[in-house]
């Protein structure tokens, strides 16, 4: 499966060097901003552009067989590509999101702009294969741009399939992911290991930092790309701000909302390529997009912006 | 499941309160006119209870018998499983609570459902009255229309509430094989709703632990009665 096996003294001493490296770096962003989309980011592994934010599908989109919230998903779709949006993140975890996604797409007559990414989450590795051709078909894509293993669940052996999978051009990008600071010391192995992962999704956002100390470090050491879940801490992040008025420095970033202002934190990040937020409201998807325009914060503003939030 | 310790209550909630609310109102809208004769059950039931015969007690375990199978193939199988597919485990509960009801409550030994005096007979009556009738009054209180409110044999909680206060007036020893699934899918249910944020999470919740405080003491009482006098 691996090139090299993983070697947990080798795997810490390229997670020291990483987190080594990025402290000596300067702070720098390697964001594009095109003159009439979202500010984009390269995926280290191919160079391809992704816009900053993506959409979540977590709880949103799980709305079973309810025409009525169908059509609201795939108008919040609808308003996500023409803000620019790009990736669509799911897992066959949530429920009926996927088919939901499928329902979208179809009706929104398959944007060629779609980046798939979902996730496979079963404990058994033979039943892998079968978990992804079935998400795949409620999808009604041809292949994922991204697979990731969800929660590490049978990790390695899923992992296995999804390298397959890309050597045989049946999927463009393999990532793992993890939530709310879970198995991090794995995500770390992992990363370190080879053959790289293209992808790491890990939740990050201005009060939950704990990826800043090694995971973002060492993804951008080992030019991994990061996905950032959870961005709002399942709208109570939101929720909780929104009691207090915009900071005076909103402006100096561009944001006109404590929903841009949480956003800007996270994709200003160098190491983060995408964040997906999750909605279920067109007005809140095209506020998010937002965030992807404009300035981003420098490393002086992002340091007043986690302390002014964490004083609230 | 990894670093068990790190999860909560809200990371198993899978759906919006407003998914779950519109659930409910669109399992009205394609189970109608099911509630005239889950509510005349329901009344049926109350009112056997003021002259109690063994013959009446099979009546009333043959009603439950049939709402707890209607509600786990229509609700927990056909709809709430659409959003949440752990429904997928309580539809066979369900399915099971049918049949302990048809061959405990109608076999050699049935219950018969009595409103006696005292505390669990005040609790019982409380309970079923609570389920076949106000419990439907939860959604206008909490904010929502009528179209989405919950009725006894229609919707799990109310209909579980309901059986676990006939169950608390069952004369001879209460059968915990019967009081097992309401008391679990109450317990279940309040935990999804505490999720959801909602206040009404506390009467499935106090419905529970009020029935197994009940059990309990009665277990207690039944075992001193049956121990022999000390001698002296």
């Amino acid at each position: 499966m691996h090139d090299e096996p993983i070697n947990r003294r080798a795997a810490l001493g390229a997670i020291a060097a990483a987190a080594g490296a990025a402290a000596l770096r300067p702070f720098e962003t390697v964001a594009h901003a095109t003159p009439a989309g979202p500010i984009t980011r390269p995926i280290p592994s191919t160079g391809e552009e992704l816009p900053v934010i993506g959409l979540g599908t977590w709880i949103t989109f799980n709305v079973g067989d309810d025409a009525e919230l169908r059509d609201e998903c795939a108008a919040v779709m609808r308003a996500f590509f023409a803000a620019g949006g790009r990736l669509i993140d799911s897992s066959p975890m949530y429920g009926s999101a996927q088919p939901v996604i499928g329902y979208g797409l179809t009706r929104l007559g398959r944007p060629a702009a779609l980046f798939a990414a979902d996730k496979v989450w079963i404990g058994s590795g033979d039943r892998g294969p079968g978990q992804i051709e079935e998400s795949r078909r409620q999808w009604g894509v041809r292949r994922f741009d991204l697979l990731q293993v969800h929660n590490l669940l049978a990790w390695e052996d899923h992992l296995a399939t999804l390298l397959a999978m890309k050597e045989a051009g049946r999927l463009r990008h393999v990532g793992i992911s993890t939530s709310e600071g879970r198995r991090h010391a794995e995500v770390e192995k992992i990363m370190a290991s080879r053959p790289i992962v293209d992808f790491v999704q890990v939740t990050y956002n201005v009060l939950d930092r704990e990826a800043e100390r090694r995971i973002l470090p060492l993804a951008q050491d080992r030019g991994i790309a990061v996905i950032a879940n959870r961005p709002f801490r399942q709208g109570d992040l939101i929720r909780s701000v929104e009691r207090h008025p915009l900071p005076a420095w909103s402006a100096e970033i561009g944001a006109t909302s404590w929903a841009q202002v949480l956003l800007k934190f996270i994709i200003s990040h160098p190491a983060v390529t995408c964040a997906i937020p999750a909605t279920s409201q067109v007005a809140h998807v095209r506020e998010n997009l937002g965030a992807a325009t404009g300035p981003l914060p420098d490393a002086a503003m992002r340091r007043r912006m986690a302390a002014h939030v964490e004083a609230l | 499941m990894s670093e068990w310790w790190s999860y909560t209550l809200s990371d198993f909630l899978m759906f919006s309160p407003r998914t779950y609310y519109r659930l409910l109102e669109r399992h009205h809208a394609a189970v109608w006119p099911a509630h005239v004769a889950a509510l005349g059950f329901g009344v049926t039931s109350l009112a056997l209870l003021r002259r109690p015969t063994p013959a009446r007690g099979r009546v009333i375990s043959v009603m439950l018998a049939v709402l707890w199978a209607w509600v786990g193939w229509t609700f927990l199988w056909r709809r709430y499983g659409t959003i949440n597919p752990a429904a997928a485990y309580g539809a066979p509960a369900f399915a099971l609570e049918a049949a302990l009801f048809l061959w405990l409550g109608t076999g050699p030994g049935r219950p018969r459902y009595e409103v006696s005096r005292g505390a669990a007979g005040g609790l019982g009556l409380a309970l079923a009255v609570v389920g076949v009738a106000l419990y439907p009054a939860l959604a206008p209180l909490s904010g929502r229309p009528w179209r989405q409110a919950e009725v006894f044999g229609i919707a799990p909680d109310p209909t579980a509430i309901a059986t676990l206060g006939l169950l608390v007036l069952a004369s001879g020893r209460l059968r915990w094989e019967l009081l097992a699934v309401p008391i679990l899918w109450c317990s279940v249910s309040a935990a999804t709703l505490w999720a959801m944020g909602a206040a009404e999470a506390i009467v499935p919740a106090l419905a529970a632990l009020l029935v197994v405080a009940s059990a309990a003491m009665s277990g207690r009482t039944a075992l001193a009665l049956q121990r022999p006098p000390p001698e002296n």
